[in-house]
């Protein structure tokens, strides 16, 4: 029987009197790779901002593993196992491309260990594998500010792998990118989710088929439908509230 | 380069592996060599060559004769102790401001911390040679204190003066980081915090009734006398042999520092530092706490801070209240942004360009001072934001004009 590694109960998040969220319940299997979609303001950042310990929910509460995150700070959950990579991209810009993996790698982060630590075979290999896995072997010693917007993004789901987390929560991975490498990071996501549980957020839907077995569709703070991608394009009050809004775009082909 | 690639690597994985060093940085790995040999030579010029022409080309006792033109004079190598004293705490600074990007107004304050201990453990070993022929320091006397208050007692032992030199400014730095960066007050609201945290510590050091000197602080130095190896010898502040061992002692606290920085920012600490600087958010997403790694070096640099103070004292004679000061700790920040913040050699060249100017114009034009160095200032910030430091590298760079390029913010 598969497993869920993460699951919300009535997950809400409150900001001044808004829910953001509103008694949520929603459940990722290990190694799944789900997409989330939803219009503006359904919640679906702040989905990921509650698990990851960003925001602190409201009521109800997030099991990751079985655990409850409630009152754990970022930093504790990343080593339970949650790596994040955000909208914009994230990353430390005047490191070079092998320290910013470095700095993310799956390691002992206090201070004492860190004053300590030292560059491992270990450690090589593992960023050597993920620079080839995010096809950057070339920019090894780059600063990362001087790469291309797609690059940054490749290299902050670079850095979110080799956390090695169990679940990986990626807030749209190919805004900003063009079709081949958006093409690209579908092929990257999908290669790692056998290993890992992916959560993703997006609204390219060229990319969520490219990439999704299963959808999940949120508006207005609470699950609309879960299924997989062509019944999501053809579920009349998705189409009503979401994808018709995208002005016969991409859900119409 | 003698290096080889793992065995089961092949292709570009082992290209990759053969382009990156070993240990340190990416990005200086091969102008390593002429780098350790310029400081090997500032260490030796710093720590030998000056003392050495200071004893060199003395005029004769006696004579009107001027020293011989190499000559350093007793007072130009003091001043430069002192100065260099002020290199070694904007070596703290630029590790907190410069690579972590915290910006801390309160370093004056752990200076006089470790000057005050310092200064404490001097006025005890004046003795009966003071003004009024008491054991007690003078201002005791005069305020009318009968008896060496409980705080003062163990500043009679010259170790454990050593000790609460590092110990007292970095206890200090421990418990406001630990309340201020766990509540994860950052930004200005830090440097505000730690403005107020000066502020008031400065008007309680100005009250008599804090048993510190008020505000004519402490002086009246005579001499040190450390036990070593169980002989306690006495060091005279008045001859020119202890103030030239003062200055060495400064330069090679310096040096130590310098290296004791250069190691730090070169681990992963370091570079969690600077992740720090750039992008809080994801350190903590990294699996990091910010905090912690705040907290650290926020008290490295208070320990800097204190040791800079301490050894300033005896070369100065004096340590007052104003010295911590919410405006001497500004001019600290300054010194480290005109000699180019976020790299070391800048805050050291930094913290003796500004101080030697400073000698040179209120010597020369007093009233003018000021002026000169918030000019100075703006003048770094807004035309060479790296700095003296970065100045070539901007010339170079002829892309020059910083309105167009990155800004370190």
């Amino acid at each position: 029987m598969p497993e869920d590694v993460l699951c919300t109960e009535n997950l809400s998040v409150s900001f001044d009197g808004f829910r953001a969220l509103n008694r949520l319940n929603f459940s990722l299997q290990r190694g799944e790779l789900r997409v989330v979609i939803g219009p503006n303001g359904a919640g679906k950042t702040t989905l990921l901002d509650a698990i990851c310990g960003k925001v602190t929910p409201s009521e109800g509460r997030v099991l990751f593993k079985g655990q409850d995150l409630r009152g754990l700070s970022e930093y504790e959950i990343v080593h339970l196992g949650i790596g994040r990579k955000f909208q914009t991209p994230s990353i430390y810009r005047d490191h070079t491309v092998f320290e910013n993996l470095e700095l993310s790698f799956k390691a002992k982060k206090t201070v004492f260990s860190t004053l300590f630590a030292q560059r491992g075979h270990m450690l090589r290999e593992q960023i050597f594998r993920i620079l080839e896995l995010i096809g950057l072997p070339d920019k090894i010693g780059y600063r990362a500010g001087a790469l291309s917007h797609g690059e940054k993004q490749w290299l902050e789901i670079g850095m979110v792998i080799v956390q090695d987390p169990d679940l990986l929560l990626i807030d749209e991975p190919v805004a900003g990118m063009t079709d081949d490498e958006s093409e690209k990071t579908g092929e990257l996501l999908k290669s790692i989710a056998q290993d890992q549980a992916i959560l993703v957020i997006e609204h390219d839907m060229t990319f969520v088929r490219q990439i999704a077995r299963t959808v999940t569709v949120l508006h207005e703070g609470a699950l609309l439908f879960e299924g997989p991608v062509d019944e999501v394009q053809r579920h009349p009050r998705v189409i009503e509230i979401y994808l018709g809004r995208e002005k016969g775009s991409d859900a119409q082909h | 380069m003698a290096r080889s690639a793992p065995s089961e690597l092949s292709g570009p994985t082992s290209r990759i592996l053969a382009a990156a060093p070993p240990g340190g940085s990416l990005r200086d790995g091969n102008r390593r060599f002429p780098e350790v040999v310029g400081l090997v030579t500032i260490a030796i010029v710093l720590v030998v060559a000056l003392p050495v022409l200071n004893v060199v080309g003395r005029p004769l006792p006696g004579t009107e004769a001027l020293g011989a033109w190499y000559w350093i004079s007793d007072v130009q190598l003091n001043l430069l102790g002192r100065y260099l004293s002020y290199a070694l705490l904007a070596l703290g600074l630029d590790l907190i401001w410069g690579y972590t990007g915290i910006l801390s107004l309160c370093q004056a304050l752990f200076f006089c911390i470790g000057g005050y201990c310092m200064g404490m453990y001097l006025s005890l070993q004046t003795g009966a040679e003071g003004v009024y022929e008491s054991t007690l320091p003078d201002f005791m006397v005069w305020n009318r204190v009968t008896e060496l208050p409980l705080f003062w007692q163990p500043f009679h032992s010259f170790w454990f003066t050593m000790a609460a030199i590092v110990i007292v400014p970095s206890l200090f730095a421990f418990i406001f980081g630990f309340l201020t960066f766990r509540s994860r007050v950052r930004g200005v609201y830090f440097a505000v915090l730690t403005q107020a945290l000066a502020y008031s510590m400065w008007l309680l050091f100005n009250r008599n009734s804090m048993n510190l000197g008020g505000t004519n602080g402490l002086t009246n130095f005579k001499q040190i006398v450390p036990t070593l190896f169980g002989h306690a010898t006495t060091f005279r502040l008045a001859e020119p042999t202890v103030q030239r061992g003062l200055y060495i002692v400064t330069a090679l606290c310096l040096v130590a520092a310098y290296l004791l920085c250069r190691w730090i920012t070169r681990t992963r600490l370091g570079r969690v530092l600077t992740a720090i600087r750039d992008n809080e958010n994801r350190v903590r997403f990294s699996g990091y706490n910010p905090a912690n790694f705040k907290l650290f070096v926020f008290v490295v640099s208070a320990a800097l801070a204190g040791v800079a103070g301490a050894l300033y004292v005896p070369q100065t004679g004096i340590i007052t209240p104003g010295k911590m000061s919410v405006a001497a700790s500004i001019d600290m920040v300054i010194w480290v942004a005109v000699g180019g913040r976020g790299t070391l050699i800048g805050a050291v060249l930094g913290a003796l360009i500004v101080n030697a100017g400073y000698s040179y114009f209120t010597t020369h034009f007093a009233a003018y001072w000021p002026y000169f160095l918030g000019l100075l200032f703006v003048a770094v910030v807004m035309l060479v934001p790296g700095g003296l430091i970065g100045l070539p590298a901007q010339v170079r760079g002829r892309v020059t004009w910083p309105r167009r390029r990155d800004r370190v913010e």
